[in-house]
């Protein structure tokens, strides 16, 4: 079972839900925890993994040649990112904007192009308790979080119960996570903020095909509109966590949901059956 | 004219509350949304759309079936995993044009995707530049250049003294379009651990491309104690940080009232955001 936690909106409690509930599964089978938010990772700080390996992402970038280029120009011309410019007998390799297409070397006459790989990020994984932790890191001044989401979730245990942490928002790094999961949660908190993001959130799951229900936070604290949307758009509302002081405290002291008041682990352990029941074969959300 | 963007790093501190509230308090002014793929700025500020642009991301490659003849170079050429059974997976192509170079057939197109738009309204603050990415779609970086240029020519016809930027949380694509070439970021922080770890990454970013960075700690007494490391962090990195929001529920009330908080409370985070744009509105930039 893969399940993506996810939110639209930043905020909303994405990583204390997935981090709560990753421990709250402890002994029931592997549990393994990516966090994709590769721009911001926190995962690590409320779970607090021993590192046991740390390797490098790499994209590949072109390196040229400059005994065996022409300044044709035509690598210049077959780059769909301005990454590569050809100026008089200068080649300008714009190496931060490069997706590694291989494109300019496929095109250039005179084989004057390899590629060499370039470091955008690192992937890390280690143990916290019974959980397996994969987290990704994007270097700083880096736009493409892509490569380093891809690299942690090739890393995803077949046999384990595997739980992915999204970035926020609703693009490429959001697709990019939650492609290819049996279920997508997505964490909102019940304001307008929280509704609209909540409604671009289920736009994208449902563009990618993913069934997706909704849990609410710091419920209480605003008003009734992300629970009249759900109802309308049949959205089962799986949890709702009610606005506490003393949780928001918790976590600004980096302790989970599920260490800081553990009578929330059954209330995971359901969260997650509900889940297992909606995604079983036949059911149709 | 000052462009100031507001960022965070970590998501869901403030940012959206803390910018209404200045669009509210300075005078006059261009508004910018920034975040475009999940804008939020637009519910406090009533905005009246006078122009509809239509915005154009990479282009997406696609199979003519009948030419095909599943030989597979495309399938071998491409280094997105975007081609299975022959088809094109639209949210996995990145658009380089490879498949279509390799396809011996010609039966490969790159075809434009129209991946959002982008508005410009008026608000009862001054004109809003705003944007909205289409689900799931890429390159939201190039979507806030487009905004953030259209602020600029509408700050110079105004003849505005600040356009005030609301950006994306993280650091990667958006975020970097919404900074490079800011006169001045704001960060919005919050006294929790994983604040911390996201402030000093957007610092990093900040650093890196040489935006000067001011912090400001939001709903500070939830950790008094980390308000203070955030403190003594900045000083060490000769970072000033300039303001302490308490938390206070009139912040989410004026929410969903849909107004920024100034105008519609007056207790404690509506004073101290009042102190915190009259010291950025002042705050001498190079």
């Amino acid at each position: 079972m893969i399940l993506s936690i996810a939110s639209g909106k930043g905020g909303t409690g994405k990583t204390l839900v997935a981090t709560s509930l990753a421990l709250s599964l402890q002994g029931q089978g592997a549990v393994q925890l990516l966090d994709c938010d590769v721009e911001e990772p926190n995962a690590h700080i409320l779970l607090r993994p021993q590192i046991d390996s740390s390797r490098p992402v790499t994209v590949p970038v072109p390196a040229v040649d400059k005994e065996k280029c022409t300044y044709c120009g035509l690598c210049s011309e077959a780059c769909a990112y301005n990454a590569i410019a050809v100026a008089g007998r200068t080649v300008l390799v714009f190496r931060e904007l490069c997706h590694g297409c291989s494109a300019c070397s496929h095109v250039c006459p005179a084989g004057a192009i390899s590629e060499e790989p370039r470091q955008v990020g690192v992937v890390e994984s280690g143990r916290a308790g019974g959980v397996r932790c994969v987290g990704g890191r994007l270097n700083v001044g880096e736009a493409m979080a892509g490569p380093v989401i891809r690299a942690v979730k090739r890393l995803a245990d077949p046999q384990a119960t595997v739980i992915l942490d999204a970035p926020p928002g609703t693009s490429c790094p959001v697709v990019e996570t939650i492609r290819g999961s049996d279920f997508c949660l997505l964490v909102t908190e019940p304001t307008p903020f929280g509704l609209s993001d909540l409604t671009i959130a289920v736009e994208v799951a449902r563009e990618i095909d993913v069934p997706c229900g909704v849990v609410i936070n710091r419920d209480g604290l605003g008003d009734e509109s992300v629970e009249r949307y759900c109802a309308q758009e049949a959205i089962p509302v799986l949890m709702r966590i009610p606005f506490d002081r003393r949780v928001a405290e918790a976590y600004c002291r980096g302790e989970t949901l599920a260490a800081a008041m553990p009578s929330w682990q059954q209330r995971f352990r359901e969260l997650f059956d509900k889940v297992r029941g909606l995604t079983a074969v036949g059911s149709v959300i | 004219m000052r462009e100031i963007v507001v960022l965070s790093g970590k998501g869901g501190t403030g940012k959206t509350a803390v910018l209404a509230s200045f669009a509210v308090l300075a005078e006059k002014s261009v508004l910018c949304d920034c975040d475009v793929d999940a804008p939020n700025l637009h519910l406090l500020l009533e905005p009246q759309a006078e122009e509809v642009h239509e915005f154009y991301g990479l282009q997406v490659a696609h199979i003519d079936s009948e030419a095909c003849n599943e030989c597979g170079a495309c399938v071998d050429a491409c280094r997105f995993d975007a081609i299975h059974d022959f088809r094109v997976d639209p949210l996995a192509c990145e658009g380089c044009g490879l498949c279509a170079r390799v396809c011996p057939l010609d039966a490969i197109s790159m075809r434009d995707t129209l991946a959002g738009h982008w508005y410009v309204s008026r608000t009862r603050f001054g004109p809003l530049v705003h944007a909205r990415l289409r689900a799931a779609q890429e390159n939201s970086g190039k979507l806030v250049m487009a905004v953030r240029k259209r602020a600029r020519e509408l700050a110079q016809q105004t003849d505005a003294a600040f356009i005030l930027s609301d950006g994306p949380p993280g650091i990667g694509c958006p975020a970097i379009s919404s900074l490079s070439n800011a006169s001045l970021a704001l960060i919005v922080s919050e006294p929790s651990l994983s604040g911390i770890h996201d402030l000093e990454r957007v610092l990093g970013l900040c650093r890196h491309f040489g935006v000067r960075p001011l912090v400001c700690i939001n709903k500070y007494d939830l950790s008094e104690e980390n308000s203070r490391r955030i403190e003594d962090h900045c000083g060490d990195g000769g970072v000033e940080a300039i303001g302490r929001i308490p938390f206070d529920p009139d912040v989410t009330k004026a929410i969903v009232q849909g107004l920024p908080v100034v105008e519609m409370s007056d207790r404690a985070a509506s004073r101290e955001i009042k102190a915190l744009w009259e010291a950025i509105a002042t705050c001498p930039v190079p």
